[in-house]
C-alpha cells in the first residue's frame, strides 16, 4: 500500500482530545503515522499529491456495540458479508455482534467457527459477544473464562434480561473475578411479557399491551444495588426512558458502570408508529417525546456513554404481519452516524461528544485499541461530509433486510469514503 | 341525534375499521340507516336485494356466535351472496399469513370483507391490500365499531337521545375492544362516560380519551342512565388480574343493591356473551324492564345491515 496523505480536513478524535483542522498521513502497513494541524500542504515531500478533503470531516472509525448480525442460522437476513457492506457505508469500522443467533453463541466452538466467518467474509473488524447464559435461557451461565480466551470481550442475553437475581450476582461475581465485561438488556421480563409498545395512552389507542418504563428501571436499580457490593465491568445496553435517566445520574455519582442508547430512542418516539407501523416495533420500544428529549440531555451531559445503532435485520415477511406477530427490531447501521448528526444540526449535543459517545467511549468500555486516530494505531477512519443533504430509502440500503425505521426520512450528512488498516473499502459513487 | 338523512351525505371513509376514524355525519348516516332496517326485520318479508350480485366474505379468526351470525344474517337479508370462511379448515392453518390470505380472498373479487382477528390493527393491516371495504368486526382489543353502533341504537330507542346521558361501562376494560369503541362513539354523541374497573383492569392513561374512571363500582353507578356490563374472561383469574370470580362478583358484580345507585330508570346492557352470576345478577340480566341484552342483538341485525349497504356502495 502506497502512503496516503489527506489535507484540508476538520478531524476530530475524541480520544486524544483533538478536535482541529488539519491533515492526516497514513502509512504503508496502513497505520496512522501524523495527524492534526501540523500535517498540511507546507510540510508534505513536494513529490506526494495529497488529497484535498476540502473541509469534510475527519472522524475515527464507530464502534457500533450492537449489532445483529444473522450468521449462523439466519444468513437470509443478514450475514457478515453484507453486514460489513452496510457498515462501512456508515463509517462504521467495528461491530460488536449479539450472541442471539442460531445456535447460539454460548461455547467456545462455536466461537472459532464465528471467528473464522468474520475473518474470512468481513473487511470491518467483528468483535463477537457470547451469551451471559447457556442458551440465552437464563438458568446456567456461560464459561466466561474460556470463551475470554478465544476472544470474547463481552458477554451479554442480548435481546433478554438476567431476571433471576441470585443469577444475576453470581455472574458478576465471576465477571469481577476474571475482568469480564456484562452487558445487560434491561427489562423485567414478567412486567414487560406480551408487550409490544410504551406503556400509555397510544397502547390504549392502537389495543397493544404495554411495556412499562418501570420494567426498565426494576432491572437497573436491583443491578446497580448489586454492583455496590460486586464491582465488576457492567454496562447497561440501552436505555429507553427519563426514569432510567434519573437513577443512572444519580448512581454514576457513587458506582462506576456504563450505558448506552439506541439511536432509534434518541430521534423517534411512540407517536412514529402511528397506524401499527411494525419497522418501529422495537426494543426497548419508542416512549414519549418527554422521554426522547431526557435522552438526548443525558447524551449531552454524558450521562449516557454510547449510542448504539440496535441494527435488528429483519426480512419483509417478518415485518408484514400484524403488530402483534411482527418481528421486533429495525436496520440501523448505515443511518447511525447521518442520523446521531442531526442531534448537532439541531443543537442539542455538540459534535465532539456525538463522535465519542460513537468512537471512544465505546472502545473505552470494551478495552479494544479502536476508534481513536492515535500515531501507530490502525488507520480505520471515515470521510464525512456532515452537510450532505440526503433521503432514507429502504430500497437504496445496502443491508440485506429493509426494515429501516426511519424510511423517507430527510438527513444531513453522509459518509463519503471510509477507510480499515489504511484500505479505502467504501466510496460514495 | 339527526332526524333526518340527507341522502346527498356519503360516508368518509371507504372501510369501517373503528369508531375513531368516523366523523359524526358519519355516525347519523349509519344510525339512521339502521333505524330503517329495524322495521324490516320484524315484519314477515325479510329479504331486499339491495346487494343482490353482491359478494361479502366473513373472516373470522376468532370464535363469535352473534357477531358472526348477525353479519351473515344481515348480508343475506340484503341479498348478498355471504361467504363464511372456517378458518379452522383453512389454509390459514397452514401457516398462511394474513396478507397471503387477503391476496387469495382479493382475487375472488369480494365486495366486503367483514374480518375478526384478535391481533389489534389486523384489518387495518387487511384493509392496505385488499380492493373491497373491509368492516371489523373485532380486533384485538382495539375496535368493535358494529357493537358501538348497535349499543347507541339501543339506547337512542329507549332514551330517545344520547346526547347529557350519564354512561357506565364497567368491567375489563384492558382487554376490551367493545369498551374503546363505545368511549369514542358515546363522547362523540356528547354522553357523560363514567369507567368502572378494578386496577388490573384498567387502560393506562384511559381518562385521557375524555372519560370519568372509577374503581368503586357504586361511585361510578351514581345518577347513571345506562349500565353497560362487559364480559370477564376466565383466564383473566388465571393470569392474576383478579383473585376470584367471586371477589370480582362481590365488588364488580351488577346486582340489584348497586343498581340501586343509578338512575332509578337506568337501563342494563352487555354485549354478550354473559357470564351469569359473574358480572351480572342472573335476574336482573333477565329483567325485562331493566335489561335491553335481547334488544342489543335485534338492533345488532339492523346495524350490520346499514353498515354493509353504505359501505358496499
Amino acid at each position: 500500500m502506497k502512503k496516503q496523505y489527506f489535507i484540508n480536513a476538520n478531524i476530530i478524535d475524541p480520544h486524544n482530545s483533538l478536535n482541529e483542522h488539519g491533515g492526516l498521513i497514513v502509512s504503508e502497513d496502513g497505520k496512522i503515522e501524523a495527524i492534526g494541524k501540523k500535517v498540511n500542504i507546507n510540510n508534505l515531500p513536494t513529490r506526494e499529491k495529497p488529497i484535498d478533503l476540502n473541509g469534510k470531516y475527519i472522524f475515527p472509525g464507530i464502534v457500533d456495540m450492537r449489532v445483529f448480525v444473522g450468521e449462523p442460522g439466519y444468513e437470509y437476513k443478514e450475514n457478515f458479508k453484507t453486514l460489513s457492506n452496510a457498515a462501512l457505508s456508515g463509517g462504521v469500522t467495528s461491530v460488536v455482534t449479539m450472541p442471539n443467533t442460531d445456535p447460539i453463541i454460548d461455547n467456545v466452538s462455536i466461537v472459532d467457527f464465528l471467528k473464522r466467518r468474520g475473518r474470512d467474509k468481513s473487511m470491518i473488524n467483528i468483535f463477537p459477544c457470547a451469551s451471559l447464559t447457556k442458551n440465552i435461557e437464563g438458568t446456567n451461565m456461560t464459561e466466561f473464562g474460556l470463551l475470554q480466551k478465544k476472544g470474547i470481550i463481552a458477554f451479554t442475553d442480548g435481546i433478554r434480561t438476567i431476571q433471576n437475581t441470585q443469577l444475576m450476582s453470581r455472574i458478576m461475581n465471576s465477571a469481577k473475578d476474571l475482568g469480564s465485561l456484562i452487558m445487560q438488556h434491561a427489562e423485567d421480563l414478567d412486567l414487560s411479557k406480551n408487550g409490544m409498545i410504551n406503556s400509555g395512552i397510544i397502547a390504549t389507542k392502537l389495543g397493544l399491551a404495554g411495556i412499562p418504563d418501570v420494567a426498565e428501571r426494576i432491572i437497573i436499580e436491583r443491578d446497580l444495588t448489586l454492583l455496590e457490593n460486586i464491582k465488576c465491568r457492567y454496562h447497561i445496553s440501552q436505555i429507553s426512558s427519563e426514569k432510567s435517566v434519573e437513577v443512572i445520574k444519580q448512581r454514576k455519582e457513587k458506582i462506576k458502570f456504563t450505558c448506552g442508547v439506541s439511536i432509534n430512542n434518541l430521534s423517534l418516539n411512540e407517536n412514529d408508529i402511528g397506524d401499527f407501523r411494525t419497522f418501529l416495533k422495537l426494543s426497548p420500544p419508542l416512549r414519549t417525546e418527554e422521554d426522547r428529549v431526557s435522552l438526548v440531555n443525558a447524551l449531552k451531559d454524558e450521562i449516557i456513554d454510547v449510542i448504539v445503532s440496535d441494527h435488528k435485520p429483519e426480512d419483509e415477511e417478518s415485518k408484514r404481519l400484524t403488530f402483534a406477530q411482527a418481528a421486533t427490531g429495525a436496520s440501523g447501521i448505515e443511518t447511525l452516524l447521518s442520523l446521531s448528526l442531526e442531534l448537532y444540526h439541531n443543537g442539542s449535543v455538540k459534535l465532539e461528544t456525538i463522535i465519542k459517545a460513537l468512537t471512544s467511549n465505546p472502545a473505552k468500555i470494551l478495552k479494544i485499541n479502536k476508534g481513536n486516530l492515535s500515531i501507530g494505531a490502525d488507520a480505520d477512519f471515515s470521510i464525512v461530509d456532515i452537510n450532505k443533504p440526503w433521503i432514507v430509502k429502504k430500497e437504496k440500503l445496502i443491508s440485506k433486510s429493509k426494515n429501516t425505521s426511519i424510511e423517507d426520512k430527510k438527513l444531513q450528512g453522509k459518509v463519503t469514503s471510509t477507510f480499515v488498516r489504511g484500505k479505502e473499502l467504501f466510496r460514495l459513487q | 341525534m339527526a332526524t333526518k338523512t340527507n341522502k346527498a351525505i356519503k360516508i368518509s371513509q371507504k372501510h369501517l375499521l373503528g369508531i375513531q376514524n368516523l366523523s359524526i355525519n358519519d355516525v347519523h348516516l349509519i344510525l339512521d340507516e339502521s333505524q330503517g332496517f329495524i322495521k324490516l326485520n320484524q315484519g314477515k318479508n325479510k329479504k331486499l336485494d339491495i346487494l343482490r350480485g353482491k359478494t361479502q366474505i366473513n373472516l373470522f379468526f376468532e370464535p363469535s356466535t352473534r357477531t358472526q351470525s348477525s353479519f351473515e344474517l344481515a348480508g343475506k337479508r340484503l341479498g348478498a351472496d355471504v361467504m363464511s370462511m372456517n378458518i379452522n379448515n383453512s389454509a390459514i392453518k397452514k401457516g398462511e399469513t394474513l396478507i397471503d390470505t387477503a391476496m387469495t380472498l382479493n382475487a375472488m373479487h369480494p365486495d366486503i370483507i367483514v374480518i375478526r382477528h384478535q391481533d389489534s390493527g389486523a384489518c387495518n393491516l387487511l384493509s392496505q391490500k385488499v380492493n373491497c371495504a373491509v368492516l371489523n368486526a373485532g380486533d384485538g382489543r382495539r375496535e368493535h365499531p358494529t357493537q358501538a353502533l348497535l349499543d347507541a341504537l339501543t339506547i337512542i330507542n329507549r332514551k330517545k337521545k344520547i346526547e347529557g346521558l350519564k354512561i357506565a361501562i364497567c368491567g375489563d376494560i384492558l382487554h376490551s375492544r367493545v369498551a374503546r369503541s363505545n368511549i369514542y362513539l358515546l363522547n362523540m354523541l356528547g354522553a357523560e362516560v363514567n369507567i368502572i374497573a378494578p386496577t388490573n383492569l384498567m387502560p393506562k392513561e384511559i381518562e385521557k380519551f375524555g372519560v370519568n374512571t372509577f374503581t368503586d363500582m357504586k361511585k361510578g353507578l351514581k345518577d347513571c342512565d345506562i349500565v353497560m356490563m362487559l364480559r370477564l374472561q376466565n383466564e383473566r383469574m388465571t393470569s392474576s388480574f383478579l383473585s376470584s370470580n367471586r371477589e370480582y362478583y362481590e365488588y364488580y358484580g351488577l346486582t340489584p343493591d348497586k343498581l340501586d345507585y343509578a338512575k332509578s330508570d337506568a337501563l342494563i346492557m352487555h354485549p354478550g356473551p354473559m357470564n351469569r352470576g359473574i358480572e351480572i345478577d342472573t335476574k336482573l340480566a333477565d329483567d325485562i324492564n331493566k335489561s335491553v341484552i335481547k334488544e342489543q342483538v335485534e338492533l345488532g341485525v339492523a346495524v350490520r345491515m346499514a353498515c354493509l349497504k353504505i359501505f358496499c356502495e
